[in-house]
């Protein structure tokens, strides 16, 4: 049997998660100190990828990076081709998971006791300092239940990748799309052996933050 | 040193506008809550930037509009003690200290000098109430500010531990020459004003924003200016005045007052506290109030309302008679101990009871 879609699956999911978790940290705490209106509509912005279909997203993913049109094209200069190629599927994952990271990110923010940082600065401690010594570690419940979301989301993509970069076995197949595929053309087993890893998976994932939480609590 | 406040700041329903200063005295702002008292507070530490104004401690200017001068929270050596003591729940006691100390073994000395040696290890949500006010003003005094910011730091607890606290912030305050916080200036904020009383020196007392009253402590309890200094100093009995060719007349109360007969500036409200009023219970003090009584100045002609037992004291409420329009603030509240309370009941007729409104101890207020 090829491992490939697993390897490519969680590589694609590992890199999209590393981006999503910074990008969304960032964005949450960038939006979580905006004045109310912009809040709101920098909000709906954020979070559209997440209600809209993700072959929706996969379509305007090829509207902007397609060999065809004028951000693709500068990018295929430096041979940068998002279009049918394994890192693609990282550009869906990271666009479909990201809402899931900025929202878990901005509400665990928005409970977070403001005074603890003004005590902080008050003492002299840089921003800095307060951010990820302090800020953080209040926040970690919400940044890790945040983080794995993001990574079952992204590992569980389907729409937008095969948009993006179809299904070509062993150089983009993921999970997902191979279950696909190996069902369209009858391969009963081999679909379901792919169901099972992906279950498998995704059973750890959620035992693992279970287990994250207890002891926290 | 001394430090100057005078700055302005938009604030929903109200504008934040405030003039003050401290030199070396331990200030208190009195307030109820909402009036803008930690506003203010935040703005001197500059966690919150007023719209304009300039905030000075020394020679160093914190912040200036005009000249576009905002110091960082971090660079103005001011230590603010929040009401909830603001721990940071994912460090230990001793990492806590460090964060104002530096380094550990400055965080160790003060963590010695507040008796809190053996907790060094322990979370904030392992400390008892006590505690946890010692390790946050370890963690404030160990980062040496010029200014300490006490915002009601004793709300959370309770009366027992309370008394204990207020005396050990009392000693660290008295004890500044001691230490290496010499000379620091000290605002405390609280909207008790008991607390303020017994901590500070010069109270400034706040309504919606504005500093309404400001003065020496005893000065401020004998003579406020305003009706909200009043209030807020604790008087419960206010009557709105009333011009007329003798003089005032409380318009609540249905009385004259005498004194302050003619004044270049007029009063608008009188009051008296609850334990100033006197009650006629002998035959002499009926006669010596007769004359009063007759002219209609300050004796009142009551009966009794209502009689409250609190913890120390008794506190009666009384309806003055004759009176045609009775208003919300007609009603007058007289205080005194259990005992006198007993003698004053068994000497008089609760129907007809004479207060006496000592002539000296009317507040008069201006606005």
């Amino acid at each position: 049997m090829d491992w490939f879609p697993l390897w490519n699956s969680i590589r694609i999911a590992g890199i999209a998660c590393v981006i999503v978790f910074f990008t969304g940290i960032f964005a949450a705490y960038y939006a979580y100190r905006l004045p109310r209106v912009w809040k709101g509509i920098l909000d709906a912005v954020l979070t559209l990828p997440m209600v809209l279909p993700p072959t929706v997203c996969g379509y305007f993913l090829i509207l902007i990076f397609g060999v065809k049109h004028p951000v693709g094209q500068f990018l295929s200069q430096f041979g940068i081709q998002f279009v049918m190629r394994w890192y693609g599927g990282i550009l869906a994952a990271v666009v479909v998971s990201f809402p899931l990271m900025y929202r878990t990110a901005r509400g665990a923010f928005e409970s977070f006791d403001e005074s603890l940082a003004h005590a902080g600065r008050t003492l002299g401690l840089s921003e800095s300092y307060i951010f990820w010594r302090i800020r953080m570690p209040i926040c970690r419940q919400g940044i890790l239940a945040g983080t794995v979301l993001s990574f079952a989301r992204a590992l569980g993509e389907y729409g937008a990748t095969s948009m993006l970069i179809g299904y070509t076995p062993g150089r983009t197949a993921t999970i997902s799309t191979t279950v696909y595929q190996l069902w369209r053309i009858n391969d009963e087993r081999g679909a379901f052996t792919w169901v099972m890893v992906n279950l498998a998976i995704s059973t750890v994932i959620l035992l693992a933050v279970n287990l994250l939480e207890r002891k926290h609590a | 040193m001394g430090l100057v406040v005078d700055i302005k700041k938009k604030l929903g329903d109200f504008t934040l506008e405030v003039q003050f200063e401290t030199r070396g005295n331990v200030m208190g702002l009195l307030g109820a809550s909402g009036c803008g008292k930690s506003m203010t507070l935040k703005c001197i530490a500059g966690v919150e930037k007023p719209d304009e104004g300039r905030i000075v401690l020394g020679d160093k200017v914190l912040f200036d509009s005009e000249k576009g001068i905002n110091l960082p929270p971090q660079k103005r050596k001011v230590g603010y003690l929040f009401q909830d003591y603001a721990l940071f729940p994912n460090m230990t006691v001793l990492q806590n200290v460090k964060c104002g100390a530096g380094t550990i073994e400055k965080a160790k000395k003060y963590i010695k000098k507040y008796a809190l040696e053996g907790t060094e290890n322990l979370y904030p949500d392992q400390l008892s109430g006590g505690q946890k006010q010692r390790v946050a003003l370890a963690r404030m005094l160990s980062s040496e500010p010029r200014v300490l910011l006490l915002d009601e730091p004793f709300t959370a607890l309770d009366n027992f531990l309370k008394s204990r606290m207020e005396r050990q912030l009392m000693e660290i305050i008295e004890d500044k020459d001691k230490d290496i916080n010499a000379h620091a200036e000290v605002i405390f904020v609280s909207h008790d004003r008991n607390e303020v009383y017994r901590l500070t020196h010069t109270i400034a007392v706040m309504e919606e924003g504005k500093v309404v009253d400001i003065s020496e402590k005893h000065d401020l309890f004998r003579t406020p200016k305003t009706l909200a200094s009043t209030l807020l100093t604790g008087c419960k009995n206010i009557s709105r005045l009333a011009e007329d060719d003798k003089g005032y007349k409380a318009i609540d109360w249905g009385i004259g007052l005498k004194g302050e007969k003619y004044n270049k500036e007029k009063y608008l409200y009188a009051g008296i506290r609850a334990h100033d009023l006197r009650i006629a219970k002998t035959k002499d003090n009926l006669e010596y109030a007769k004359r009063d009584l007759d002219n209609n100045e300050n004796v009142i002609s009551c009966e009794l309302v209502r009689e409250v037992e609190d913890t120390f004291s008794v506190v009666i409420q009384l309806m003055p008679q004759n009176l045609e329009n009775k208003t919300e603030y007609s009603l007058i509240t007289y205080e005194t101990s259990p005992a006198e309370w007993e003698r004053i009941k068994n000497n008089i007729d609760t129907q007809n009871i004479t207060v006496i409104i000592p002539e000296d101890s009317v507040i008069w207020m201006k606005e």
